[in-house]
């Protein structure tokens, strides 16, 4: 087999975006902050967020991880502009269930681009670094009950 | 001596099977060790003839399980040269060991202004109980500095013991770079000051002859898994009159000489440290890894990973932009590699290895003052055991090779 599966989890566009994040930086009006870590590797993410009128404003990630977290906070940080905290709710548990080998017929309409990270339930050492980015825009946006997130990505804790 | 060495691998069914695809070469032996028949049968064995709690009942059982218990205690003293078996205390790995001598020991003898000498190559299991004894007791902890190949600077050594020294805890090989540590001579300066040598034997006892006594150790503490046993078993050797000065952390059966109402005598060490029912099977085990580890030799173990280091480390260095941490000069180290690819994170270095069969461990293993020190995020690491072999080594070198070719704009 060698190297060949790799392609189902390295897609282009994963590689892409991992290569140049969208949003990579900081805000300079921030609502909301949140610093997560993937314990099992050590790797920091500070997520910032701008909440205007209810919805995600502007958004932006920093932070050290390997490919396929950089790409996918870089895909999440696309997809959750102009969203409300409930519409963000689902899509993180969307997400959390699509790298979990559970897709459904909403998935690629919640998820839009970050569909393509569905090859990560083919490689569960992984799904930690795919969750990340998408458990830290939850709490940020539900800093109030950042407790249930526990419950909702409970492969993660 | 490789070829004789290859022998060994039937003895280890795991070993023999395909991951995706490709045969499997496990390379994350610091992590843990795979077991070979010998101590598998040995714990099934001792399920289907002889399985009875220990030091309690009068029946034939019972004084089987025993007398197989307290010969292990024997063995494993042999093994590590301690003066007696009464020394050897039963954990469940050396995590365990050394937070009882911070907690047993350290709370009852360190104080105020006292100093707690560790590295900055230590797991994390040889530093957070520490630290913690520091917070509790108001001591100060201190940590020697590496040099720029990760071997302990002896300036440091010299300059962070002293005179206000209480402990000094120090693993014996780093999980990380593979350097092995000269405990000897530290243990030597901090005897001068009174002080006590405290080793992390984890990394060491699998692959090397140890004798606690020419080490100069006061306590050391290994994990049987990382030696062929199974988990959940593992060994606390302290010096007798130290022993005696440490207090139990668990209370109840067994562990006991005299209960009354309101007070209570504990037998003498090892047992008042072994409350409750033991780890009687993972005791059996690491008793049978011993004896098939002394049946190949310490010393042949030890030779083996060299010839196994001397071979692959100029093949890795041959590869551009691969950095391995760590001394590079083969005899300088055990058989663990710790290394980066540039501009590719390790942990999509051992996605790629493991596609290719190859198991590897990729992040910050357990010692992330370690990692800061280096200034990575995280590492791949490689390590080698009895059973690896020269070819194990080169599908190694050709599966970087490979990774990096998939790679080759780079991840990160």
């Amino acid at each position: 087999m060698a190297l060949s599966k790799l392609e189902n989890l390295y897609r282009q566009m994963i590689l892409e975006h991992a290569a140049h994040p969208h949003h990579h930086g900081s805000l300079k009006k921030t609502s909301q902050k949140i610093e997560l870590r993937n314990p099992t590797c050590g790797d920091v993410l500070t997520l910032e967020v701008e909440l205007k009128d209810g919805k995600v404003a502007d958004i932006a990630f920093a932070g050290s991880g390997c490919t396929i977290s950089q790409a996918s906070a870089s895909m999440m940080t696309d997809e959750v502009i102009g969203k409300t905290p409930a519409q963000i709710a689902k899509m993180v548990v969307a997400f959390s269930e699509m790298v979990t080998g559970k897709e459904t017929d909403e998935t690629e309409e919640l998820l839009g681009d970050a569909t393509i990270l569905a090859g990560v339930a083919q490689f569960p050492a992984r799904i930690k670094c795919a969750t990340l980015a998408w458990k830290a825009v939850y709490q940020a946006v539900k800093a109030d009950d950042s407790k249930a997130t526990l419950g909702l990505l409970h492969h993660d804790v | 001596m490789v070829k004789k060495m290859n022998d060994y691998i039937k003895d280890f069914p795991i070993l023999n099977q395909k991951v995706n695809d490709e045969r499997l070469v496990y390379l994350d032996n610091a992590a843990t060790t795979q077991k070979p028949r010998a101590v598998v049968e040995a714990v099934t064995n001792y399920y289907y003839h002889d399985n009875a709690n220990v030091h309690r009942g009068v029946h034939t059982l019972a004084e089987r399980a025993t007398e197989a218990f307290e010969n292990v205690r024997t063995k494993v003293a042999h093994f590590i040269n301690a003066p007696s078996k009464d020394e050897i205390v039963y954990t469940k790995g050396t995590t365990e060991g050394l937070n009882w001598v911070a907690a047993g020991y350290g709370r009852n003898h360190v104080k105020v202004g006292d100093e707690i000498v560790i590295s900055y190559m230590e797991h994390h299991s040889n530093l957070v109980p520490w630290q913690q004894l520091a917070q509790q007791t108001g001591a100060k902890l201190k940590y020697i500095a590496l040099q720029a190949d990760g071997q302990l600077d002896m300036e440091s050594v010299q300059q962070q013991i002293t005179d206000k020294t209480a402990i000094v805890a120090l693993t014996h090989v780093s999980n990380v770079l593979g350097v092995v540590n000269p405990i000897a001579k530290i243990a030597h300066i901090t005897h001068q000051h009174n002080a006590l040598m405290i080793v992390d034997g984890a990394q060491s006892t699998p692959h090397m002859k140890i004798d606690v006594q020419a080490l100069g150790a006061d306590f050391f503490a290994f994990s049987g898994h990382k030696l062929l046993a199974p988990t959940g078993i593992g060994i606390l050797w302290g010096k007798s009159s130290l022993l005696a000065e440490m207090s139990p952390l668990e209370f109840g059966g067994e562990m006991i000489d005299w209960v009354q109402l309101q007070k209570t005598t504990f037998k003498a060490a090892p047992w008042k440290f072994e409350g409750g029912t033991q780890n009687i099977a993972g005791v059996v085990g690491l008793g049978a890894a011993i004896d098939y580890l002394e049946k190949i030799g310490m010393d042949n173990i030890q030779a083996h990973e060299q010839v196994l280091m001397q071979a692959i480390l100029p093949e890795l260095s041959k590869i551009k932009g691969l950095t391995i941490y760590g001394p590079q000069e083969a005899q300088e180290r055990t058989g663990i590699i710790a290394f980066n690819l540039d501009n590719l994170h390790p942990h999509d270095v051992a996605t790629a290895l493991d596609m290719e069969g190859i198991a590897t461990r990729a992040g910050h293993h357990c010692a992330q003052p370690l990692m800061a020190y280096l200034k990575v995020p995280a590492t791949v690491r490689a390590s080698f055991y009895l059973y690896n072999t020269l070819a194990d080594g080169q599908r190694l070198v050709e599966g970087i090779k490979a990774t990096k070719e998939f790679f080759k704009n780079g991840t990160i």
